[in-house]
């Protein structure tokens, strides 16, 4: 099963190739990982997005919070979240797939932020299904490139890390 | 101490932070990134550092040294190559849970990531391997990097903590003063247990019929002798040690049921096989105590206390986990066992007792006493018997260490010390040194075989300089005898590559480095042998005994197979 996990670490040189590392060394999946310091300047905030079994995420979440440099773990996934990844794709815009392209994207909600003669850059956020169904919409061949963020996620309400 | 205002260069409070951490004795071998430290070693006399020949023999000796004191052991060496040369001994420690603190040269800040002569990214290499590691960048962090590695290195589970100095570093001045205290605000290690579940094991405990106690290396890191002593003797239940766990109860003692694990005794694997309760204490569930896991304790409700929440339910589920420093827990099992209304009932558990000492009268470790070639298990017996049970004994890895484990009875933690988890072979003689360095009256025992007692040959002569009396008993099977006997077992007797042809001379070669030698090949010299050995007080002797080639550790469970399914022998099969 899919899990989000989501950390506190201190922000060192070398905070994140330790839980790089421990998922290459104990055969862990990582499907996405994003990391950036918070508002306290010392610490970062990682999502990290996993799948395994109860036991395998159970061992993940442990390794994770015997590190160091981590200070805290939490698994979203546990509980009400949100979940959202930017995207940002160019691509080919011309003749009748240009106006094409511009529907597709007020549909999904996108910004168009770059464009030239013959193509858009589109920005778009949501979760990874979403990005997904956008990216299908298209006619492969028009896609030139694909940039994706790596799920961030948040608890809903109240509740903080 | 602590509220001092000197100004001091780098390599100065290094050498300033290891006295005011109490810091007696530093493993090292010095190199171009540590001659400011080098040369401030060479200024003071309080911390006696130990000149190696390899520094890979730093890390073990340091290591030897931790395990036999419980203090953290303390090496000092070189960039590039200085430092990748102890990444075998810091592993060695990592899987052992040793407390080593190593301290590592590094190019000076400017030169890092240039591939300066003698760099090695040293954080990088060795981070699988520590339980953290640093690189100080700015001289104003030393102080309080060494205080914070020291802290790591010793609490919670212990381990190897690297900490990488750059060479300007150590040149650089500063304001200098030694934190008393740590606050790490990441790194918050667990001591007490919850009590609810302490209750909860405790209610489990008593309910057994045929309980079981299983303890390992944590009993000994965490000085829980004591309490583990009392605990098993209150309530009259059957113990068995891990290999790490040797000595944190008295082999001599007769709930003492043996080790347990692949050559284990039959008695304590059967009775893992067999029991209904099952109290872990400061063990890893390791695949050479498991066996086959689908296989493993069948019938059994399992406690485990550890430290290490991801020690727990890591391959074994588990059904009441305690995470917590064994000592605390096993202090407050023990008083609310003793509170608690009913009481141990021996009357209940003497079927259990009665099976067990029927699988004893099989006598798993039965060899051939009278041959008259040497049989290794005579020497570690014999050995045994002269010392009283009293030597520290270090072994390095494969049969003998094997013989050592099953056949001298250890009474005291911290007197066994071996690589259980990596498996190191080159480990028995830096590590016998490190702690003949810290015990210097002790009598110090390395039970070798020649493969691997080459592997760290050089420090005999960082013996010599040091006066370390080490006594070397060389089980000489001319074989790498665990690798022979598996390609027995396993690959039809085809020996790839597991024989030693041309093995040095060990008389001409211990004369050569200035020590005392001496060849046995008759079982009738054995006995005679060890007793001149040990009187040489001020000596250190390496005992060649040339042993049988074809001897085989038993019993044995082959890889794969469950506890209950031992092979003692080949002419003593079970049914």
């Amino acid at each position: 099963m899919r899990h989000i996990l989501s950390l506190l670490l201190e922000n060192e040189a070398g905070a994140l190739s330790r839980v790089s590392g421990l998922f290459s060394a104990r055969g862990f999946n990582i499907e996405s990982l994003t990391v950036a310091p918070t508002e306290d300047p010392t610490i970062s905030r990682m999502t990290l997005v996993t799948s395994g079994s109860d036991e395998i995420i159970e061992q993940i979440t442990k390794h994770l919070n015997k590190l160091v440099d981590v200070i805290k773990v939490i698994d979203l996934s546990e509980s009400k979240h949100i979940e959202r990844e930017l995207m940002l794709i160019k691509v080919h815009a011309k003749g009748t797939a240009r106006e094409e392209i511009k529907r597709l994207n007020d549909i999904f909600r996108g910004r168009i932020i770059d464009v030239t003669d013959s193509t858009y850059t589109v920005e778009m956020t949501g979760t990874g299904d979403k990005l997904d169904a956008f990216i299908g919409s298209l006619d492969e061949k028009e896609i030139l490139e694909v940039v994706r963020s790596g799920v961030s996620g948040i608890s809903r309400g109240e509740k903080a890390i | 101490m602590g509220k001092s205002k000197e100004i001091l260069r780098g390599a100065e409070i290094f050498i300033r932070s290891l006295k005011d951490e109490g810091v007696k004795h530093l493993f090292g071998y010095p190199g171009g990134a540590v001659l400011h430290i080098y040369d401030e070693l060479y200024k003071q006399t309080d911390i006696e550092h130990i000149l190696v020949r390899h520094e890979q023999g730093a890390a073990h000796a340091a290591d030897g040294y931790a395990r036999a004191t419980g203090k953290p052991g303390v090496v000092l060496v070189t960039s590039g190559p200085g430092v990748t040369n102890t990444v075998t001994g810091i592993a060695t420690a990592y899987m052992d849970s040793i407390p080593l603190v190593v301290f590592s040269g590094q190019v000076p800040t400017k030169l890092i990531g240039n591939d300066a002569f003698q760099e090695v990214d040293a954080v990088g290499i060795t981070r699988p391997c520590v339980k953290h590691n640093f690189l100080v960048k700015d001289v104003k962090e030393l102080a309080s990097t060494i205080k914070k590695a020291f802290y790591v290195a010793m609490s919670g589970r212990p381990g190897p903590v690297l900490v990488d100095i750059p060479k300007d570093v150590t040149a650089d001045s500063c304001e200098y003063e030694y934190p008393e205290t740590v606050d790490m605000r990441s790194y918050r290690p667990v001591v007490k247990g919850h009590p609810g579940q302490i209750r909860r094991a405790a209610e489990l405990i008593l309910s057994a019929n045929k309980p079981m106690i299983y303890s390992g290396g944590g009993v000994i890191l965490s000085e829980a002798s004591e309490e583990l002593i009392e605990f098993t003797r209150y309530l009259g239940y059957p113990i068995t040690n891990t290999l790490m766990g040797l000595g944190g109860y008295p082999a001599t003692d007769k709930q003492f049921i043996g080790m347990l694990g692949m050559h284990g005794t039959y008695e304590a694997n059967m009775a893992m096989h067999h029991c209904d309760v099952l109290i872990a204490i400061g063990a890893r569930f390791d695949d050479r105590v498991t066996g086959d896991l689908e296989k493993f304790c069948p019938y059994a409700k399992i406690i485990h206390i550890d430290v290490d929440p991801s020690s727990i339910s890591k391959n074994v589920p588990v059904d009441i986990p305690i995470v917590g420093d064994v000592k605390h827990v096993l202090k407050d099992l023990n008083a609310i066992l003793r509170d608690h209304k009913s009481k141990p009932d021996a009357a209940a558990i003497k079927p259990w007792w009665d099976q067990i000492k029927e699988w004893q009268g099989i006598d798993c470790l039965k060899y051939d006493r009278k041959s008259k070639i040497i049989k290794p298990q005579y020497v570690v017996e014999k050995l045994y018997e002269l010392t009283k049970g009293d030597a520290y004994v270090t072994s390095d890895v494969g049969q003998h260490q094997m013989w050592a484990a099953q056949f001298y009875k250890f009474d005291k933690p911290r007197r066994w010390i071996n690589s259980g988890g990596l498996g190191t072979m080159g480990f028995g003689l830096p590590a016998a040194m490190g702690v003949k360095k810290a015990f210097p009256d002790a009598i110090v025992a390395c039970i070798t075989g020649e493969a691997s007692l080459v592997m760290c040959i050089q420090e005999l002569s960082t013996c010599l300089q040091y006066g370390l009396p080490v006594k070397i008993i060389n089980l000489n099977n001319r074989y790498m005898g665990m690798v022979r006997q598996w390609q027995e077992f396993f690959y039809a007797g085809r020996y790839s590559h597991s024989y030693m042809d041309a093995l040095p001379d060990f008389v001409k070669l211990a004369e050569s480095f200035g020590h005392v030698v001496m060849l046995v090949d008759k079982t009738s010299d054995v006995e005679g042998a060890l007793k001149e050995a040990l009187a040489m007080k001020d000596k250190l002797v390496l005992m060649d005994f040339i042993t049988d080639q074809t001897e085989n550790v038993y019993p044995m469970i082959a890889s794969g197979k469950g506890q209950h399914e031992m092979h003692l022998s080949p002419e003593r099969e079970l049914a």
